[in-house]
């Protein structure tokens, strides 16, 4: 019972107009570049590339309340004064597994530099870099836990430790999450990103659980001496 | 016309041709089961939150009936007679599975998965797999928790609030509490993870995938609505998701993080030393709040969508409204504390949270100024979408009313963990969000489904579940007066208590009987799903982008071309245009044509 | 000059007043059930017995006119607009909202309920926020999955060291008194808890186990106990009589079954109590 003159007002905005000031406005299938999107920013979607970007971003903003969460948490627990609150020595190897996940944001930084001036073999390498580096910043947390092991000092043993293995653990699951995400993007073509795009975004993940690692350094400093 | 009309939502040259990947998927496990289909996934949240609210009736059904004859034999349960501990677990199941796959999954990545990229124009979420993944995520998190029910101790008896030490000690400090607990944190991370992953999805679509010409300002308001909730979404969930791991660590693996020292339980003392059972709770209810608000802003989004199309005007105060959503988003994440007034926690802070809740009723009480103002002076056709949404705001108001007392805290101090509070809760959050859900149900069902639901028993349900709704919860404001206490599984050990047992029983008969009458609904959904009357594109005449398309949509939503957006969101009965409705895609030259 | 406005509709209702009338007819009965259960008090709790509880009936009155009357007049808003504004074939008023009238509404509405929070501070303040007066009889609240225990310091006004270990309720000393402390020989441990009338009394409110509540309807007062906390509340009863104690705080499985009396007698069956339980030691 669709009345004519309601039907033709109702498709008119979706009608692709020859000449029409719409520009890019109504695109058809198949217009422009292989048919997928008139400036050939489109992805295998035919998604704006920058989507990508706003989600990771997006995602970081998730995972950082679940650490703000764990920090108050912390800094609740050490202010109730318990007696069972004992300071925790900083394993040494942290300062080393720190300057090593400093340097990984060095290298996939310049990965990326590498990959925007069209140097392929150069970004490879320095991708490559990245994720040995973020390997062996999680064998030297590893060798952290081990150091705590060694001083007898379980997740259960004081709350300081607990809150270390918690904090360690979960930034640990996110930068192994980030190391597989790193190997898959680097050896695959992306269906469905750009390579630029699959830099970028892998560069805000893991800077963003590098300058976490630094905050969580200080936080743990911090708890210690103050 | 809006302002901001001339700002392009996004850049042109980020605009993009409907993508050839998404032609029809074969085979029946890629079409239904894992489909990248943001409508797929969407019916998928939307049946298992009916599948969940079924459940979830059934047990308040149970509950109702022991409170009223508890020494009644049972046949289905184990002893014949339900213990305290049975009646707890349904308690505790109850309120969880309400909470979260109920009024956390169908308005939000139900409707909302189903209809914002519709909306805006757009062929397919941001990342149609992310999608799929935390559909799936969400009914593992819910075969998860229908095994505390199986599993051997029987299901968590803390209440869906889970408060250490009761949920943190394991088995010593009731039945219930072993593996049962356990698998009921279990299900909560995994359904925190699924929720943050969808949360993600929704903002990415809305910030960057909007249609040219969809400015902010042109969206629909269940798009803002959509939008305010992602976004408390993934700020909240990841705090539960904390607190979550931090009290499974201290179930298992002997941590202290909110178990004190000196306990002794059943004769038994304790080993664990230093926590704040006080802790878990900020954690649980920083999360919490905004929970509610969660559970409710999508509903606000479709009652005002619904109230405009049926009444033939604009929304009133569009900016308002949207403005009111984004209040009440914020502000949530800071009220916390009205849920800890006689916690423990200082009663200063309590002032202080006070202050702020009484606060959010502004925004709140804004909302339902300007829906009645979208009312006033319109043409109001009473088919159900609308009943359902007149009925939405009269139990919000009443639900928002009784939260003015909770929110002082000497009054609390009264009324805290009484019936008064089961009342509140339930009329915002089990009515008047239950009938957002009813009325997006009926409004977009020839959408969805490309058939039309029968009105006389749309209506006849509308009108039973209004009654019936009011019947079972404004009682319960009296009992919580009286100081009836809630999570009782039996009143006969309190003499005062006793004696409101005949306000229970009233209640208990209103609750059979409202959900007898949801059969009607059930009905009426199957029945017009198989054998409903074809559905036209645009059965209500309404405005937004959804209705430009054929029902139900075709797998990219607009058949190969998409949108461009000319207008606002509401234009009903503008001056001037020969129909009473401009859709959002109609172009001002176009417009002219009819006017 | 406005060209008339047509509408293509087929779902107009011109005529149908119908669910108009009967959803007016609701939310009249609605208003009308609610006004009259609310006005005639026919569930209210049993007068308070302390200043504080006198304040807070007088907040909650304050905030039931305020509830009451946005109720009333948003219920029957609804039905008004349902009746008046139904499709009877006349087009819709083009109107996009009207900002001076958010402006009066949203300050209005600020005004309101801020007001009534800062109204209400007063019975708050009263009851949480002052300590107790130095005279004020101590008495400690120790609160178990499913029982209160009450302690009164004794003649020494001291409470004796308590120790978990030492817990044992089959053998008599459910708070794990310690038997080497000289404080604790004179301390008064009883079930029920009784306190003199018109006198400053401070209950020191503890658990043992997990978190329950003490809850007292006449005191208009409840207030958790927390495992690892002592919190303390003060009142001051001026009515003798017999009052229930429930817990409010969900705590296992007899959570319900946790009951125990609130005795507020005359100062010297206070005293005489108090002897009667130094005698029985």
């Amino acid at each position: 019972m669709s009345n004519s003159l309601t039907s033709s007002v109702l498709t008119r905005g979706n009608v692709s107009r020859v000449g029409s000031s719409g520009g890019t406005g109504d695109v058809t299938f198949g217009r422009g570049g292989g048919g997928w999107g008139g400036d050939g920013t489109g992805g295998a979607e035919g998604i704006p590339q920058r989507v990508y970007v706003t989600g990771m971003a997006v995602a970081i903003c998730g995972m950082a309340m679940f650490f703000a969460a764990m920090v108050s948490a912390s800094i609740v627990r050490q202010g109730l004064g318990a007696a069972d609150w004992r300071p925790l020595e900083i394993p040494p190897v942290l300062w080393l597994n720190t300057a090593i996940l400093l340097a990984s944001s060095f290298s996939l930084a310049r990965a990326g530099r590498l990959q925007l001036a069209g140097d392929e073999p150069g970004f490879r390498h320095w991708w490559n870099v990245t994720t040995i580096l973020g390997a062996l910043f999680l064998a030297g947390q590893v060798i952290a836990w081990r150091e705590l092991a060694t001083a007898r000092l379980y997740v259960a043993t004081s709350p300081t430790a607990g809150f270390f293995y918690v904090f360690t653990g979960a930034h640990g699951l996110h930068l192994a999450g980030g190391i597989v995400a790193l190997m898959v993007a680097g050896s695959r073509r992306a269906r469905w990103m750009k390579r630029e795009t699959v830099t970028r975004v892998a560069a805000l993940y893991w800077h963003f659980l590098t300058g976490l690692w630094v905050f969580l350094l200080l936080f743990f400093l911090w708890e210690r001496y103050s | 016309m809006s302002a901001g009309s001339a700002v392009s939502a996004a850049p042109e040259s980020a605009r993009r041709a409907i993508p050839t990947s998404l032609e029809a998927p074969t085979g029946f496990v890629r079409r239904y089961i894992f489909s990248t289909d943001h409508k797929v996934v969407g019916l998928q949240y939307f049946f298992l939150s009916l599948t969940a609210v079924l459940i979830g009736v059934v047990l308040s059904l149970l509950m109702r009936f022991h409170l009223v004859w508890p020494t009644a034999h049972l046949p289905f349960v184990r002893g014949g007679i339900m213990t305290p501990e049975q009646y707890l677990a349904l308690v505790t199941l109850h309120g969880t599975i309400m909470v979260f796959f109920v009024l956390t999954t169908a308005p939000q990545n139900g409707f909302g998965n189903y209809f914002l990229p519709l909306q805006i124009g757009a062929p397919e979420m941001a990342f149609p797999r992310l999608n799929s993944i935390s559909f799936w995520l969400t009914f593992a998190a819910f075969l998860c928790l229908l095994a505390t029910c199986i599993v051997p101790g029987g299901g968590p008896i803390s209440g869906w609030t889970a408060y250490p030490p009761l949920s943190g000690l394991g088995e010593v400090t009731g039945p219930g509490e072993g593996i049962g607990q356990t698998v009921w944190i279990v299900s909560i991370l995994i359904f925190c993870a699924g929720s943050l992953l969808s949360s993600v999805n929704f903002i990415a679509t809305i910030i960057d995938l909007r249609a040219p010409g969809m400015t902010l300002g042109r969206m629909p308001l269940t798009v803002w609505a959509w939008f305010v909730t992602a976004i408390s979404i993934l700020l909240a969930f990841g705090v539960l998701l904390a607190g979550g791991v931090l009290l499974l660590l201290d179930r298992s693996a002997g941590t202290n993080f909110f178990l004190p020292a000196g306990l002794v339980v059943s004769g038994q003392v304790q080993a664990h030393a230093g926590g704040s059972p006080l802790l878990w709770q900020h954690l649980f209810w920083f999360f919490g709040h905004p929970e509610v608000y969660i559970a409710i802003l999508p509903g606000m989004g479709v009652v005002s969508q619904v109230l405009a199309t049926f009444s033939r005007k604009p929304v009133f105060g569009y900016r308002a409204m949207a403005g009111s959503l984004c209040a009440i988003g914020l502000l949530g994440f800071v009220v916390w504390g009205h849920h800890m007034f006689v916690s423990g926690m200082s009663p200063y802070s309590g002032l202080t949270f006070s202050l702020l809740t009484m606060s959010i009723g502004v925004p709140s009480a804004i909302k339902t100024f300007n829906w009645l103002g979208t009312l006033w002076g319109g043409r109001i056709r009473f088919r159900s979408p609308m009943l359902f949404a007149m009925g939405f705001v009269s139990f919000f108001v009443t639900g928002g009313l009784s939260g003015i007392f909770l929110g002082q805290p000497a009054l609390d101090s009264t009324l805290h963990a009484t019936y008064y509070v089961v009342a509140h809760f339930h009329i915002v959050m089990g009515v008047a969000a239950i009938f957002g859900i009813f009325a997006a149900t009926h409004y977009w069902f020839p959408k969805m489904f490309g058939r039309v639901m029968d009105e006389t028993l749309a209506k006849l349900h509308f009108w039973l579940t209004f009654a019936g709704a009011y019947c079972i919860f404004m009682p319960l404001h009296f009992v919580g007066i009286a100081g009836g206490v809630r999570r009782y599984a039996d009143f006969t050990g309190v003499d005062y208590l006793t004696a409101l047992l005949p306000l229970h029983r009233f209640v208990t008969f209103a609750a059979f009987a409202t959900g007898a009458a949801q059969i009607i609904f059930l009905y009426n959904f199957f029945h017009s799903l198989r054998s409903g009357a074809q559905a036209p594109m645009n059965p209500w005449d309404a405005t937004t982008l959804e209705w430009t398309t054929s029902s139900p949509p075709p797998i990219d939503n607009f058949g190969g071309k998409l949108p461009r957006v000319y207008r606002g969101p509401y234009e009903y009965s503008v001056p001037g245009a020969t129909v009473d409705f401009l859709p959002q895609n109609l172009a001002i030259e176009e417009s002219r044509d009819v006017q | 000059m406005l060209a008339p406005v047509m509408t293509h509709s087929r779902n107009s209702v011109r005529g149908s007043a119908g669910p108009a009338v009967l959803l007016a007819l609701l939310l009249l009965i609605l208003v009308g059930v609610t006004v009259v259960l609310f006005a005639s008090h026919a569930y209210s709790p049993p007068s308070p017995i302390t200043a504080e509880g006198r304040l807070t009936d007088q907040q909650y009155g304050r905030t039931l006119w305020v509830a009451g009357v946005i109720f009333i007049l948003a219920q029957l808003a609804l039905a008004y607009a349902a009746l008046r504004f139904r499709d009877r074939g006349r087009p819709a008023r083009f109107i996009r909202g009207n900002n001076a009238l958010e402006v009066v509404w949203t300050l209005a509405t600020v005004v309101l309920f801020v007001g009534l929070s800062v109204m209400g501070r007063r019975a708050w303040a009263d009851a949480r926020l002052g300590a107790a007066p130095a005279d004020a009889v101590q008495i400690e609240v120790t609160t178990t999955q499913f029982v209160y225990t009450f302690r009164y310091p004794g003649p020494d006004g001291k409470f004796g060291r308590l120790d978990p270990n030492l817990v044992s309720a089959s053998t008599g000393n459910p708070l794990g008194l310690d038997p080497n402390d000289a404080a604790g020989k004179d301390d008064i441990v009883v079930p029920v808890l009784t306190v003199p009338a018109n006198r400053p009394v401070e209950l020191l409110i503890r658990s043992q186990d997990v978190v329950h509540n003490f809850f007292v309807r006449e005191l208009r007062l409840q207030q958790d106990a927390v495992p690892g906390m002592v919190i303390p509340v003060n009142f001051t009863a001026d009515r003798v009589g017999r009052y229930e104690i429930v817990c409010t705080q969900l705590c296992g499985q007899g959570h319900n079954t946790m009951r125990s009396f609130l005795n507020v007698v005359p100062e010297p069956e206070y005293e005489s109590f108090l002897k009667q339980q130094a005698v029985g030691q």
